[in-house]
């Protein structure tokens, strides 16, 4: 028996489990040519803002062990140029686009899923949080579940398509902010953003980055994802989770199915080798295959563990 | 672009820097002066990104056709495991990537400037230059001597040659802007390259700006990706109408620039803040190559 690829993410139904993380293949109209979109499961567009935005300065990007730690500040060509001019090219290669909804004030994100949701191609929404709120001096949107309610409820309600919410790990209680996104009309979560960090450079006695804060991403955040994704899906199976941070092999891919995700969206990997989406694919359809398994469906959550580990806080 | 299992043929050192030759000969048919590759590093290890390194040879003739080679400085994990690296070796190598340098088509006096191994893409430039009937002038220069590249390579490739280093070691004593002035004179400099660190560069771009001179440089800004996709290794380029700037990605929009369009004080400046447009906006630049 040939195992299938395709996820019915409850309801959103994907032709493969394996996903271009948000951010990644540039803004989508100049994909280079070594990445085949069209054997992603879906792409998650760049974070977009209602206007054009330039991003943060230089130095945006340093290596860190086994990670990368980057701050690109949201350099964006804004929601309507996007449609305009990236989303074609994307649609037209096949792929589903998962639209990445960010903005400075709740009013905003909301414009932009306004925009976005009714875009032909546009299969899903996924809210980023991690953008610093106007109303409160730069705290990230995240911080408060108030907010989180607010902004992941006017986007659900207004929107047919289902919403996903990109969460941090570093928050109080991930799973109780987890249920709130949830409550608030969430569709799903998508686990985890990546992990707010600094680098110093003891030479020059400065942070590497201009932000001077980044998000750490790649290999060194992958034990940390996992966590997050098997914390709350234990907590919560019926809510579908999209796994990222630090997805680079098929192996990390399977190792995410079984704590719990759905599906997996691929970052930093493709940055260092741009057919990592493909590969990733390529093994896991040879792992059902030796394992004997349908379908990734048949290994989601499927993590031995000899007590309930959903009662242990690590 | 593509995407090669590269061999490598040769590797040596050259003074404090080190060289490697592959046989990529899908690279190196298309390769042109200013582009640069990416290369792999073992995916087994702690350092995950791709290093990138513009190109010193391509050799489409011969019996080195189909190779390329570029010089690196051994300083970083990445670096010093490229150096260890032997002859039939593979690596994974992406290329060419990059705007590659644009060649006057009426000017014929080209000033090339260059510090460290900078020269490295410079002394490429300046063969595609002569092959093209220019006069090729240059300043080369370092710290110290052992860290000026090739300087014989750079007395063969040019009509004259200023060599500069900070310590006097080598050439004259100062750096390459203090031999700008009199060479631009005494070569009647009509164009100016120049690939070196950043404060050189901007001290050049405002030297050519004054004089007028069209100048073109090869910049250097921290990439992840290379291939245009993470938006890493931007600089702020004025627009062309003068409306604005953008955040330009050296990897795809570069790594070759018009200084003249380049906002040096944004770009250098350590204020992690954005500059406004001015209301009267930024200056049209009319100077070739626009």
């Amino acid at each position: 028996m040939k195992p299938t690829l395709d996820v019915d993410l409850d309801g959103l139904r994907l032709a493969r489990p394996v996903l271009a993380a948000s951010g990644c293949l540039g803004t989508g109209r100049d994909v280079p040519p070594l990445v085949d979109v069209r054997r992603l499961g879906g792409v998650v567009s760049r974070s977009l803002t209602l206007g054009s935005s330039k991003g943060a300065p230089t130095p945006r990007a340093t290596e860190t062990a086994s990670g990368l730690l980057s701050a690109i500040g949201l350099q964006n060509p804004g929601v309507r140029e996007f449609v305009a001019e990236d989303l074609p090219r994307l649609v037209g290669a096949g792929v589903p686009v998962i639209g990445s909804v960010a903005g400075a004030s709740a009013e905003e994100y909301l414009r932009v899923a306004s925009i976005l949701h009714e875009q032909p191609g546009v299969v899903a929404l996924e809210v980023y949080l991690s953008c610093p709120d106007e109303e409160r001096d730069g705290e990230p949107f995240y911080a408060r579940p108030e907010r989180i309610a607010e902004i992941v409820g006017s986007v659900s309600r207004l929107s047919r398509l289902p919403v996903f919410v990109k969460l941090p790990p570093l928050l109080p209680d991930l799973v109780a902010t987890a249920r709130v996104c949830v409550r608030a009309g969430a569709h799903g979560l998508t686990l985890i953003d990546a992990v707010p960090g600094l680098a110093v450079d003891a030479d020059r006695l400065r942070p590497r980055l201009a932000a001077p804060f980044g998000g750490l991403s790649g290999p060194a955040i992958k034990p940390v994802a996992l966590g997050a994704v098997y914390r709350v899906s234990r907590s919560m199976p019926e809510v579908p989770i999209m796994g990222v941070g630090g997805v680079a092999t098929s192996e990390d891919a399977v190792e995410f199915l079984l704590a719990g995700a759905w599906a997996v969206q691929i970052g930093t990997a493709l940055l260092v080798n741009p057919s990592a989406a493909i590969e990733i694919v390529e093994g896991l359809l040879g792992y059902l295959e030796e394992k004997g398994i349908a379908s990734p469906r048949d290994l989601r959550g499927r993590l031995r563990v000899a007590r309930d580990g959903s009662a242990v806080k690590p | 672009m593509r995407r090669v299992r590269a061999e490598i043929l040769n590797t040596r050192r050259l003074g404090v820097y080190h060289s490697l030759t592959l046989v990529a000969p899908e690279v190196a048919e298309r390769v042109r002066p200013g582009q640069f590759l990416s290369i792999g590093m073992p995916p087994d290890r702690a350092f995950l990104l791709r290093r990138h390194f513009s190109i010193h040879q391509a050799s489409r003739r011969g019996g080195w056709a189909g190779t390329l080679e570029f010089v690196f400085d051994p300083r970083g994990p990445g670096t010093a495991w490229l150096a260890e690296l032997k002859a039939h070796q593979f690596l994974d190598v992406i290329g060419p990537l990059g705007k590659a340098f644009a060649y006057p088509t009426k000017l014929t006096n080209c000033l090339l400037v260059s510090e460290g191994h900078g020269s490295a893409t410079i002394y490429f430039l300046a063969q595609e230059l002569r092959s093209r009937g220019k006069r090729v002038d240059m300043i080369i220069g370092a710290d110290t001597h052992e860290r000026v590249f090739k300087p014989i390579d750079g007395k063969r490739l040019s009509q004259s040659v200023a060599i500069m280093t900070a310590d006097g070691s080598l050439g004259e004593r100062g750096s390459v802007l203090d031999a700008l002035p009199h060479m631009v004179e005494a070569t009647r400099a009509q164009v100016i390259y120049a690939a070196a660190r950043r404060a050189t560069l901007r001290a050049v771009a405002e030297f050519c700006m004054e004089r007028q001179i069209p100048s073109q440089m090869a910049v250097e800004e921290h990439m992840a990706c290379g291939v245009g996709m993470c938006f890493t290794c931007t600089v702020p380029v004025i627009r062309k109408d003068g409306s604005g700037y953008d955040n330009l990605r050296a990897c795809t929009e570069g790594p070759v620039f018009n200084p003249a369009r380049i906002l040096w004080d944004r770009w250098m400046g350590d204020e992690p803040k954005m500059l406004p447009t001015p209301p009267e906006g930024f200056p049209v630049i009319r100077t070739w190559p626009g």
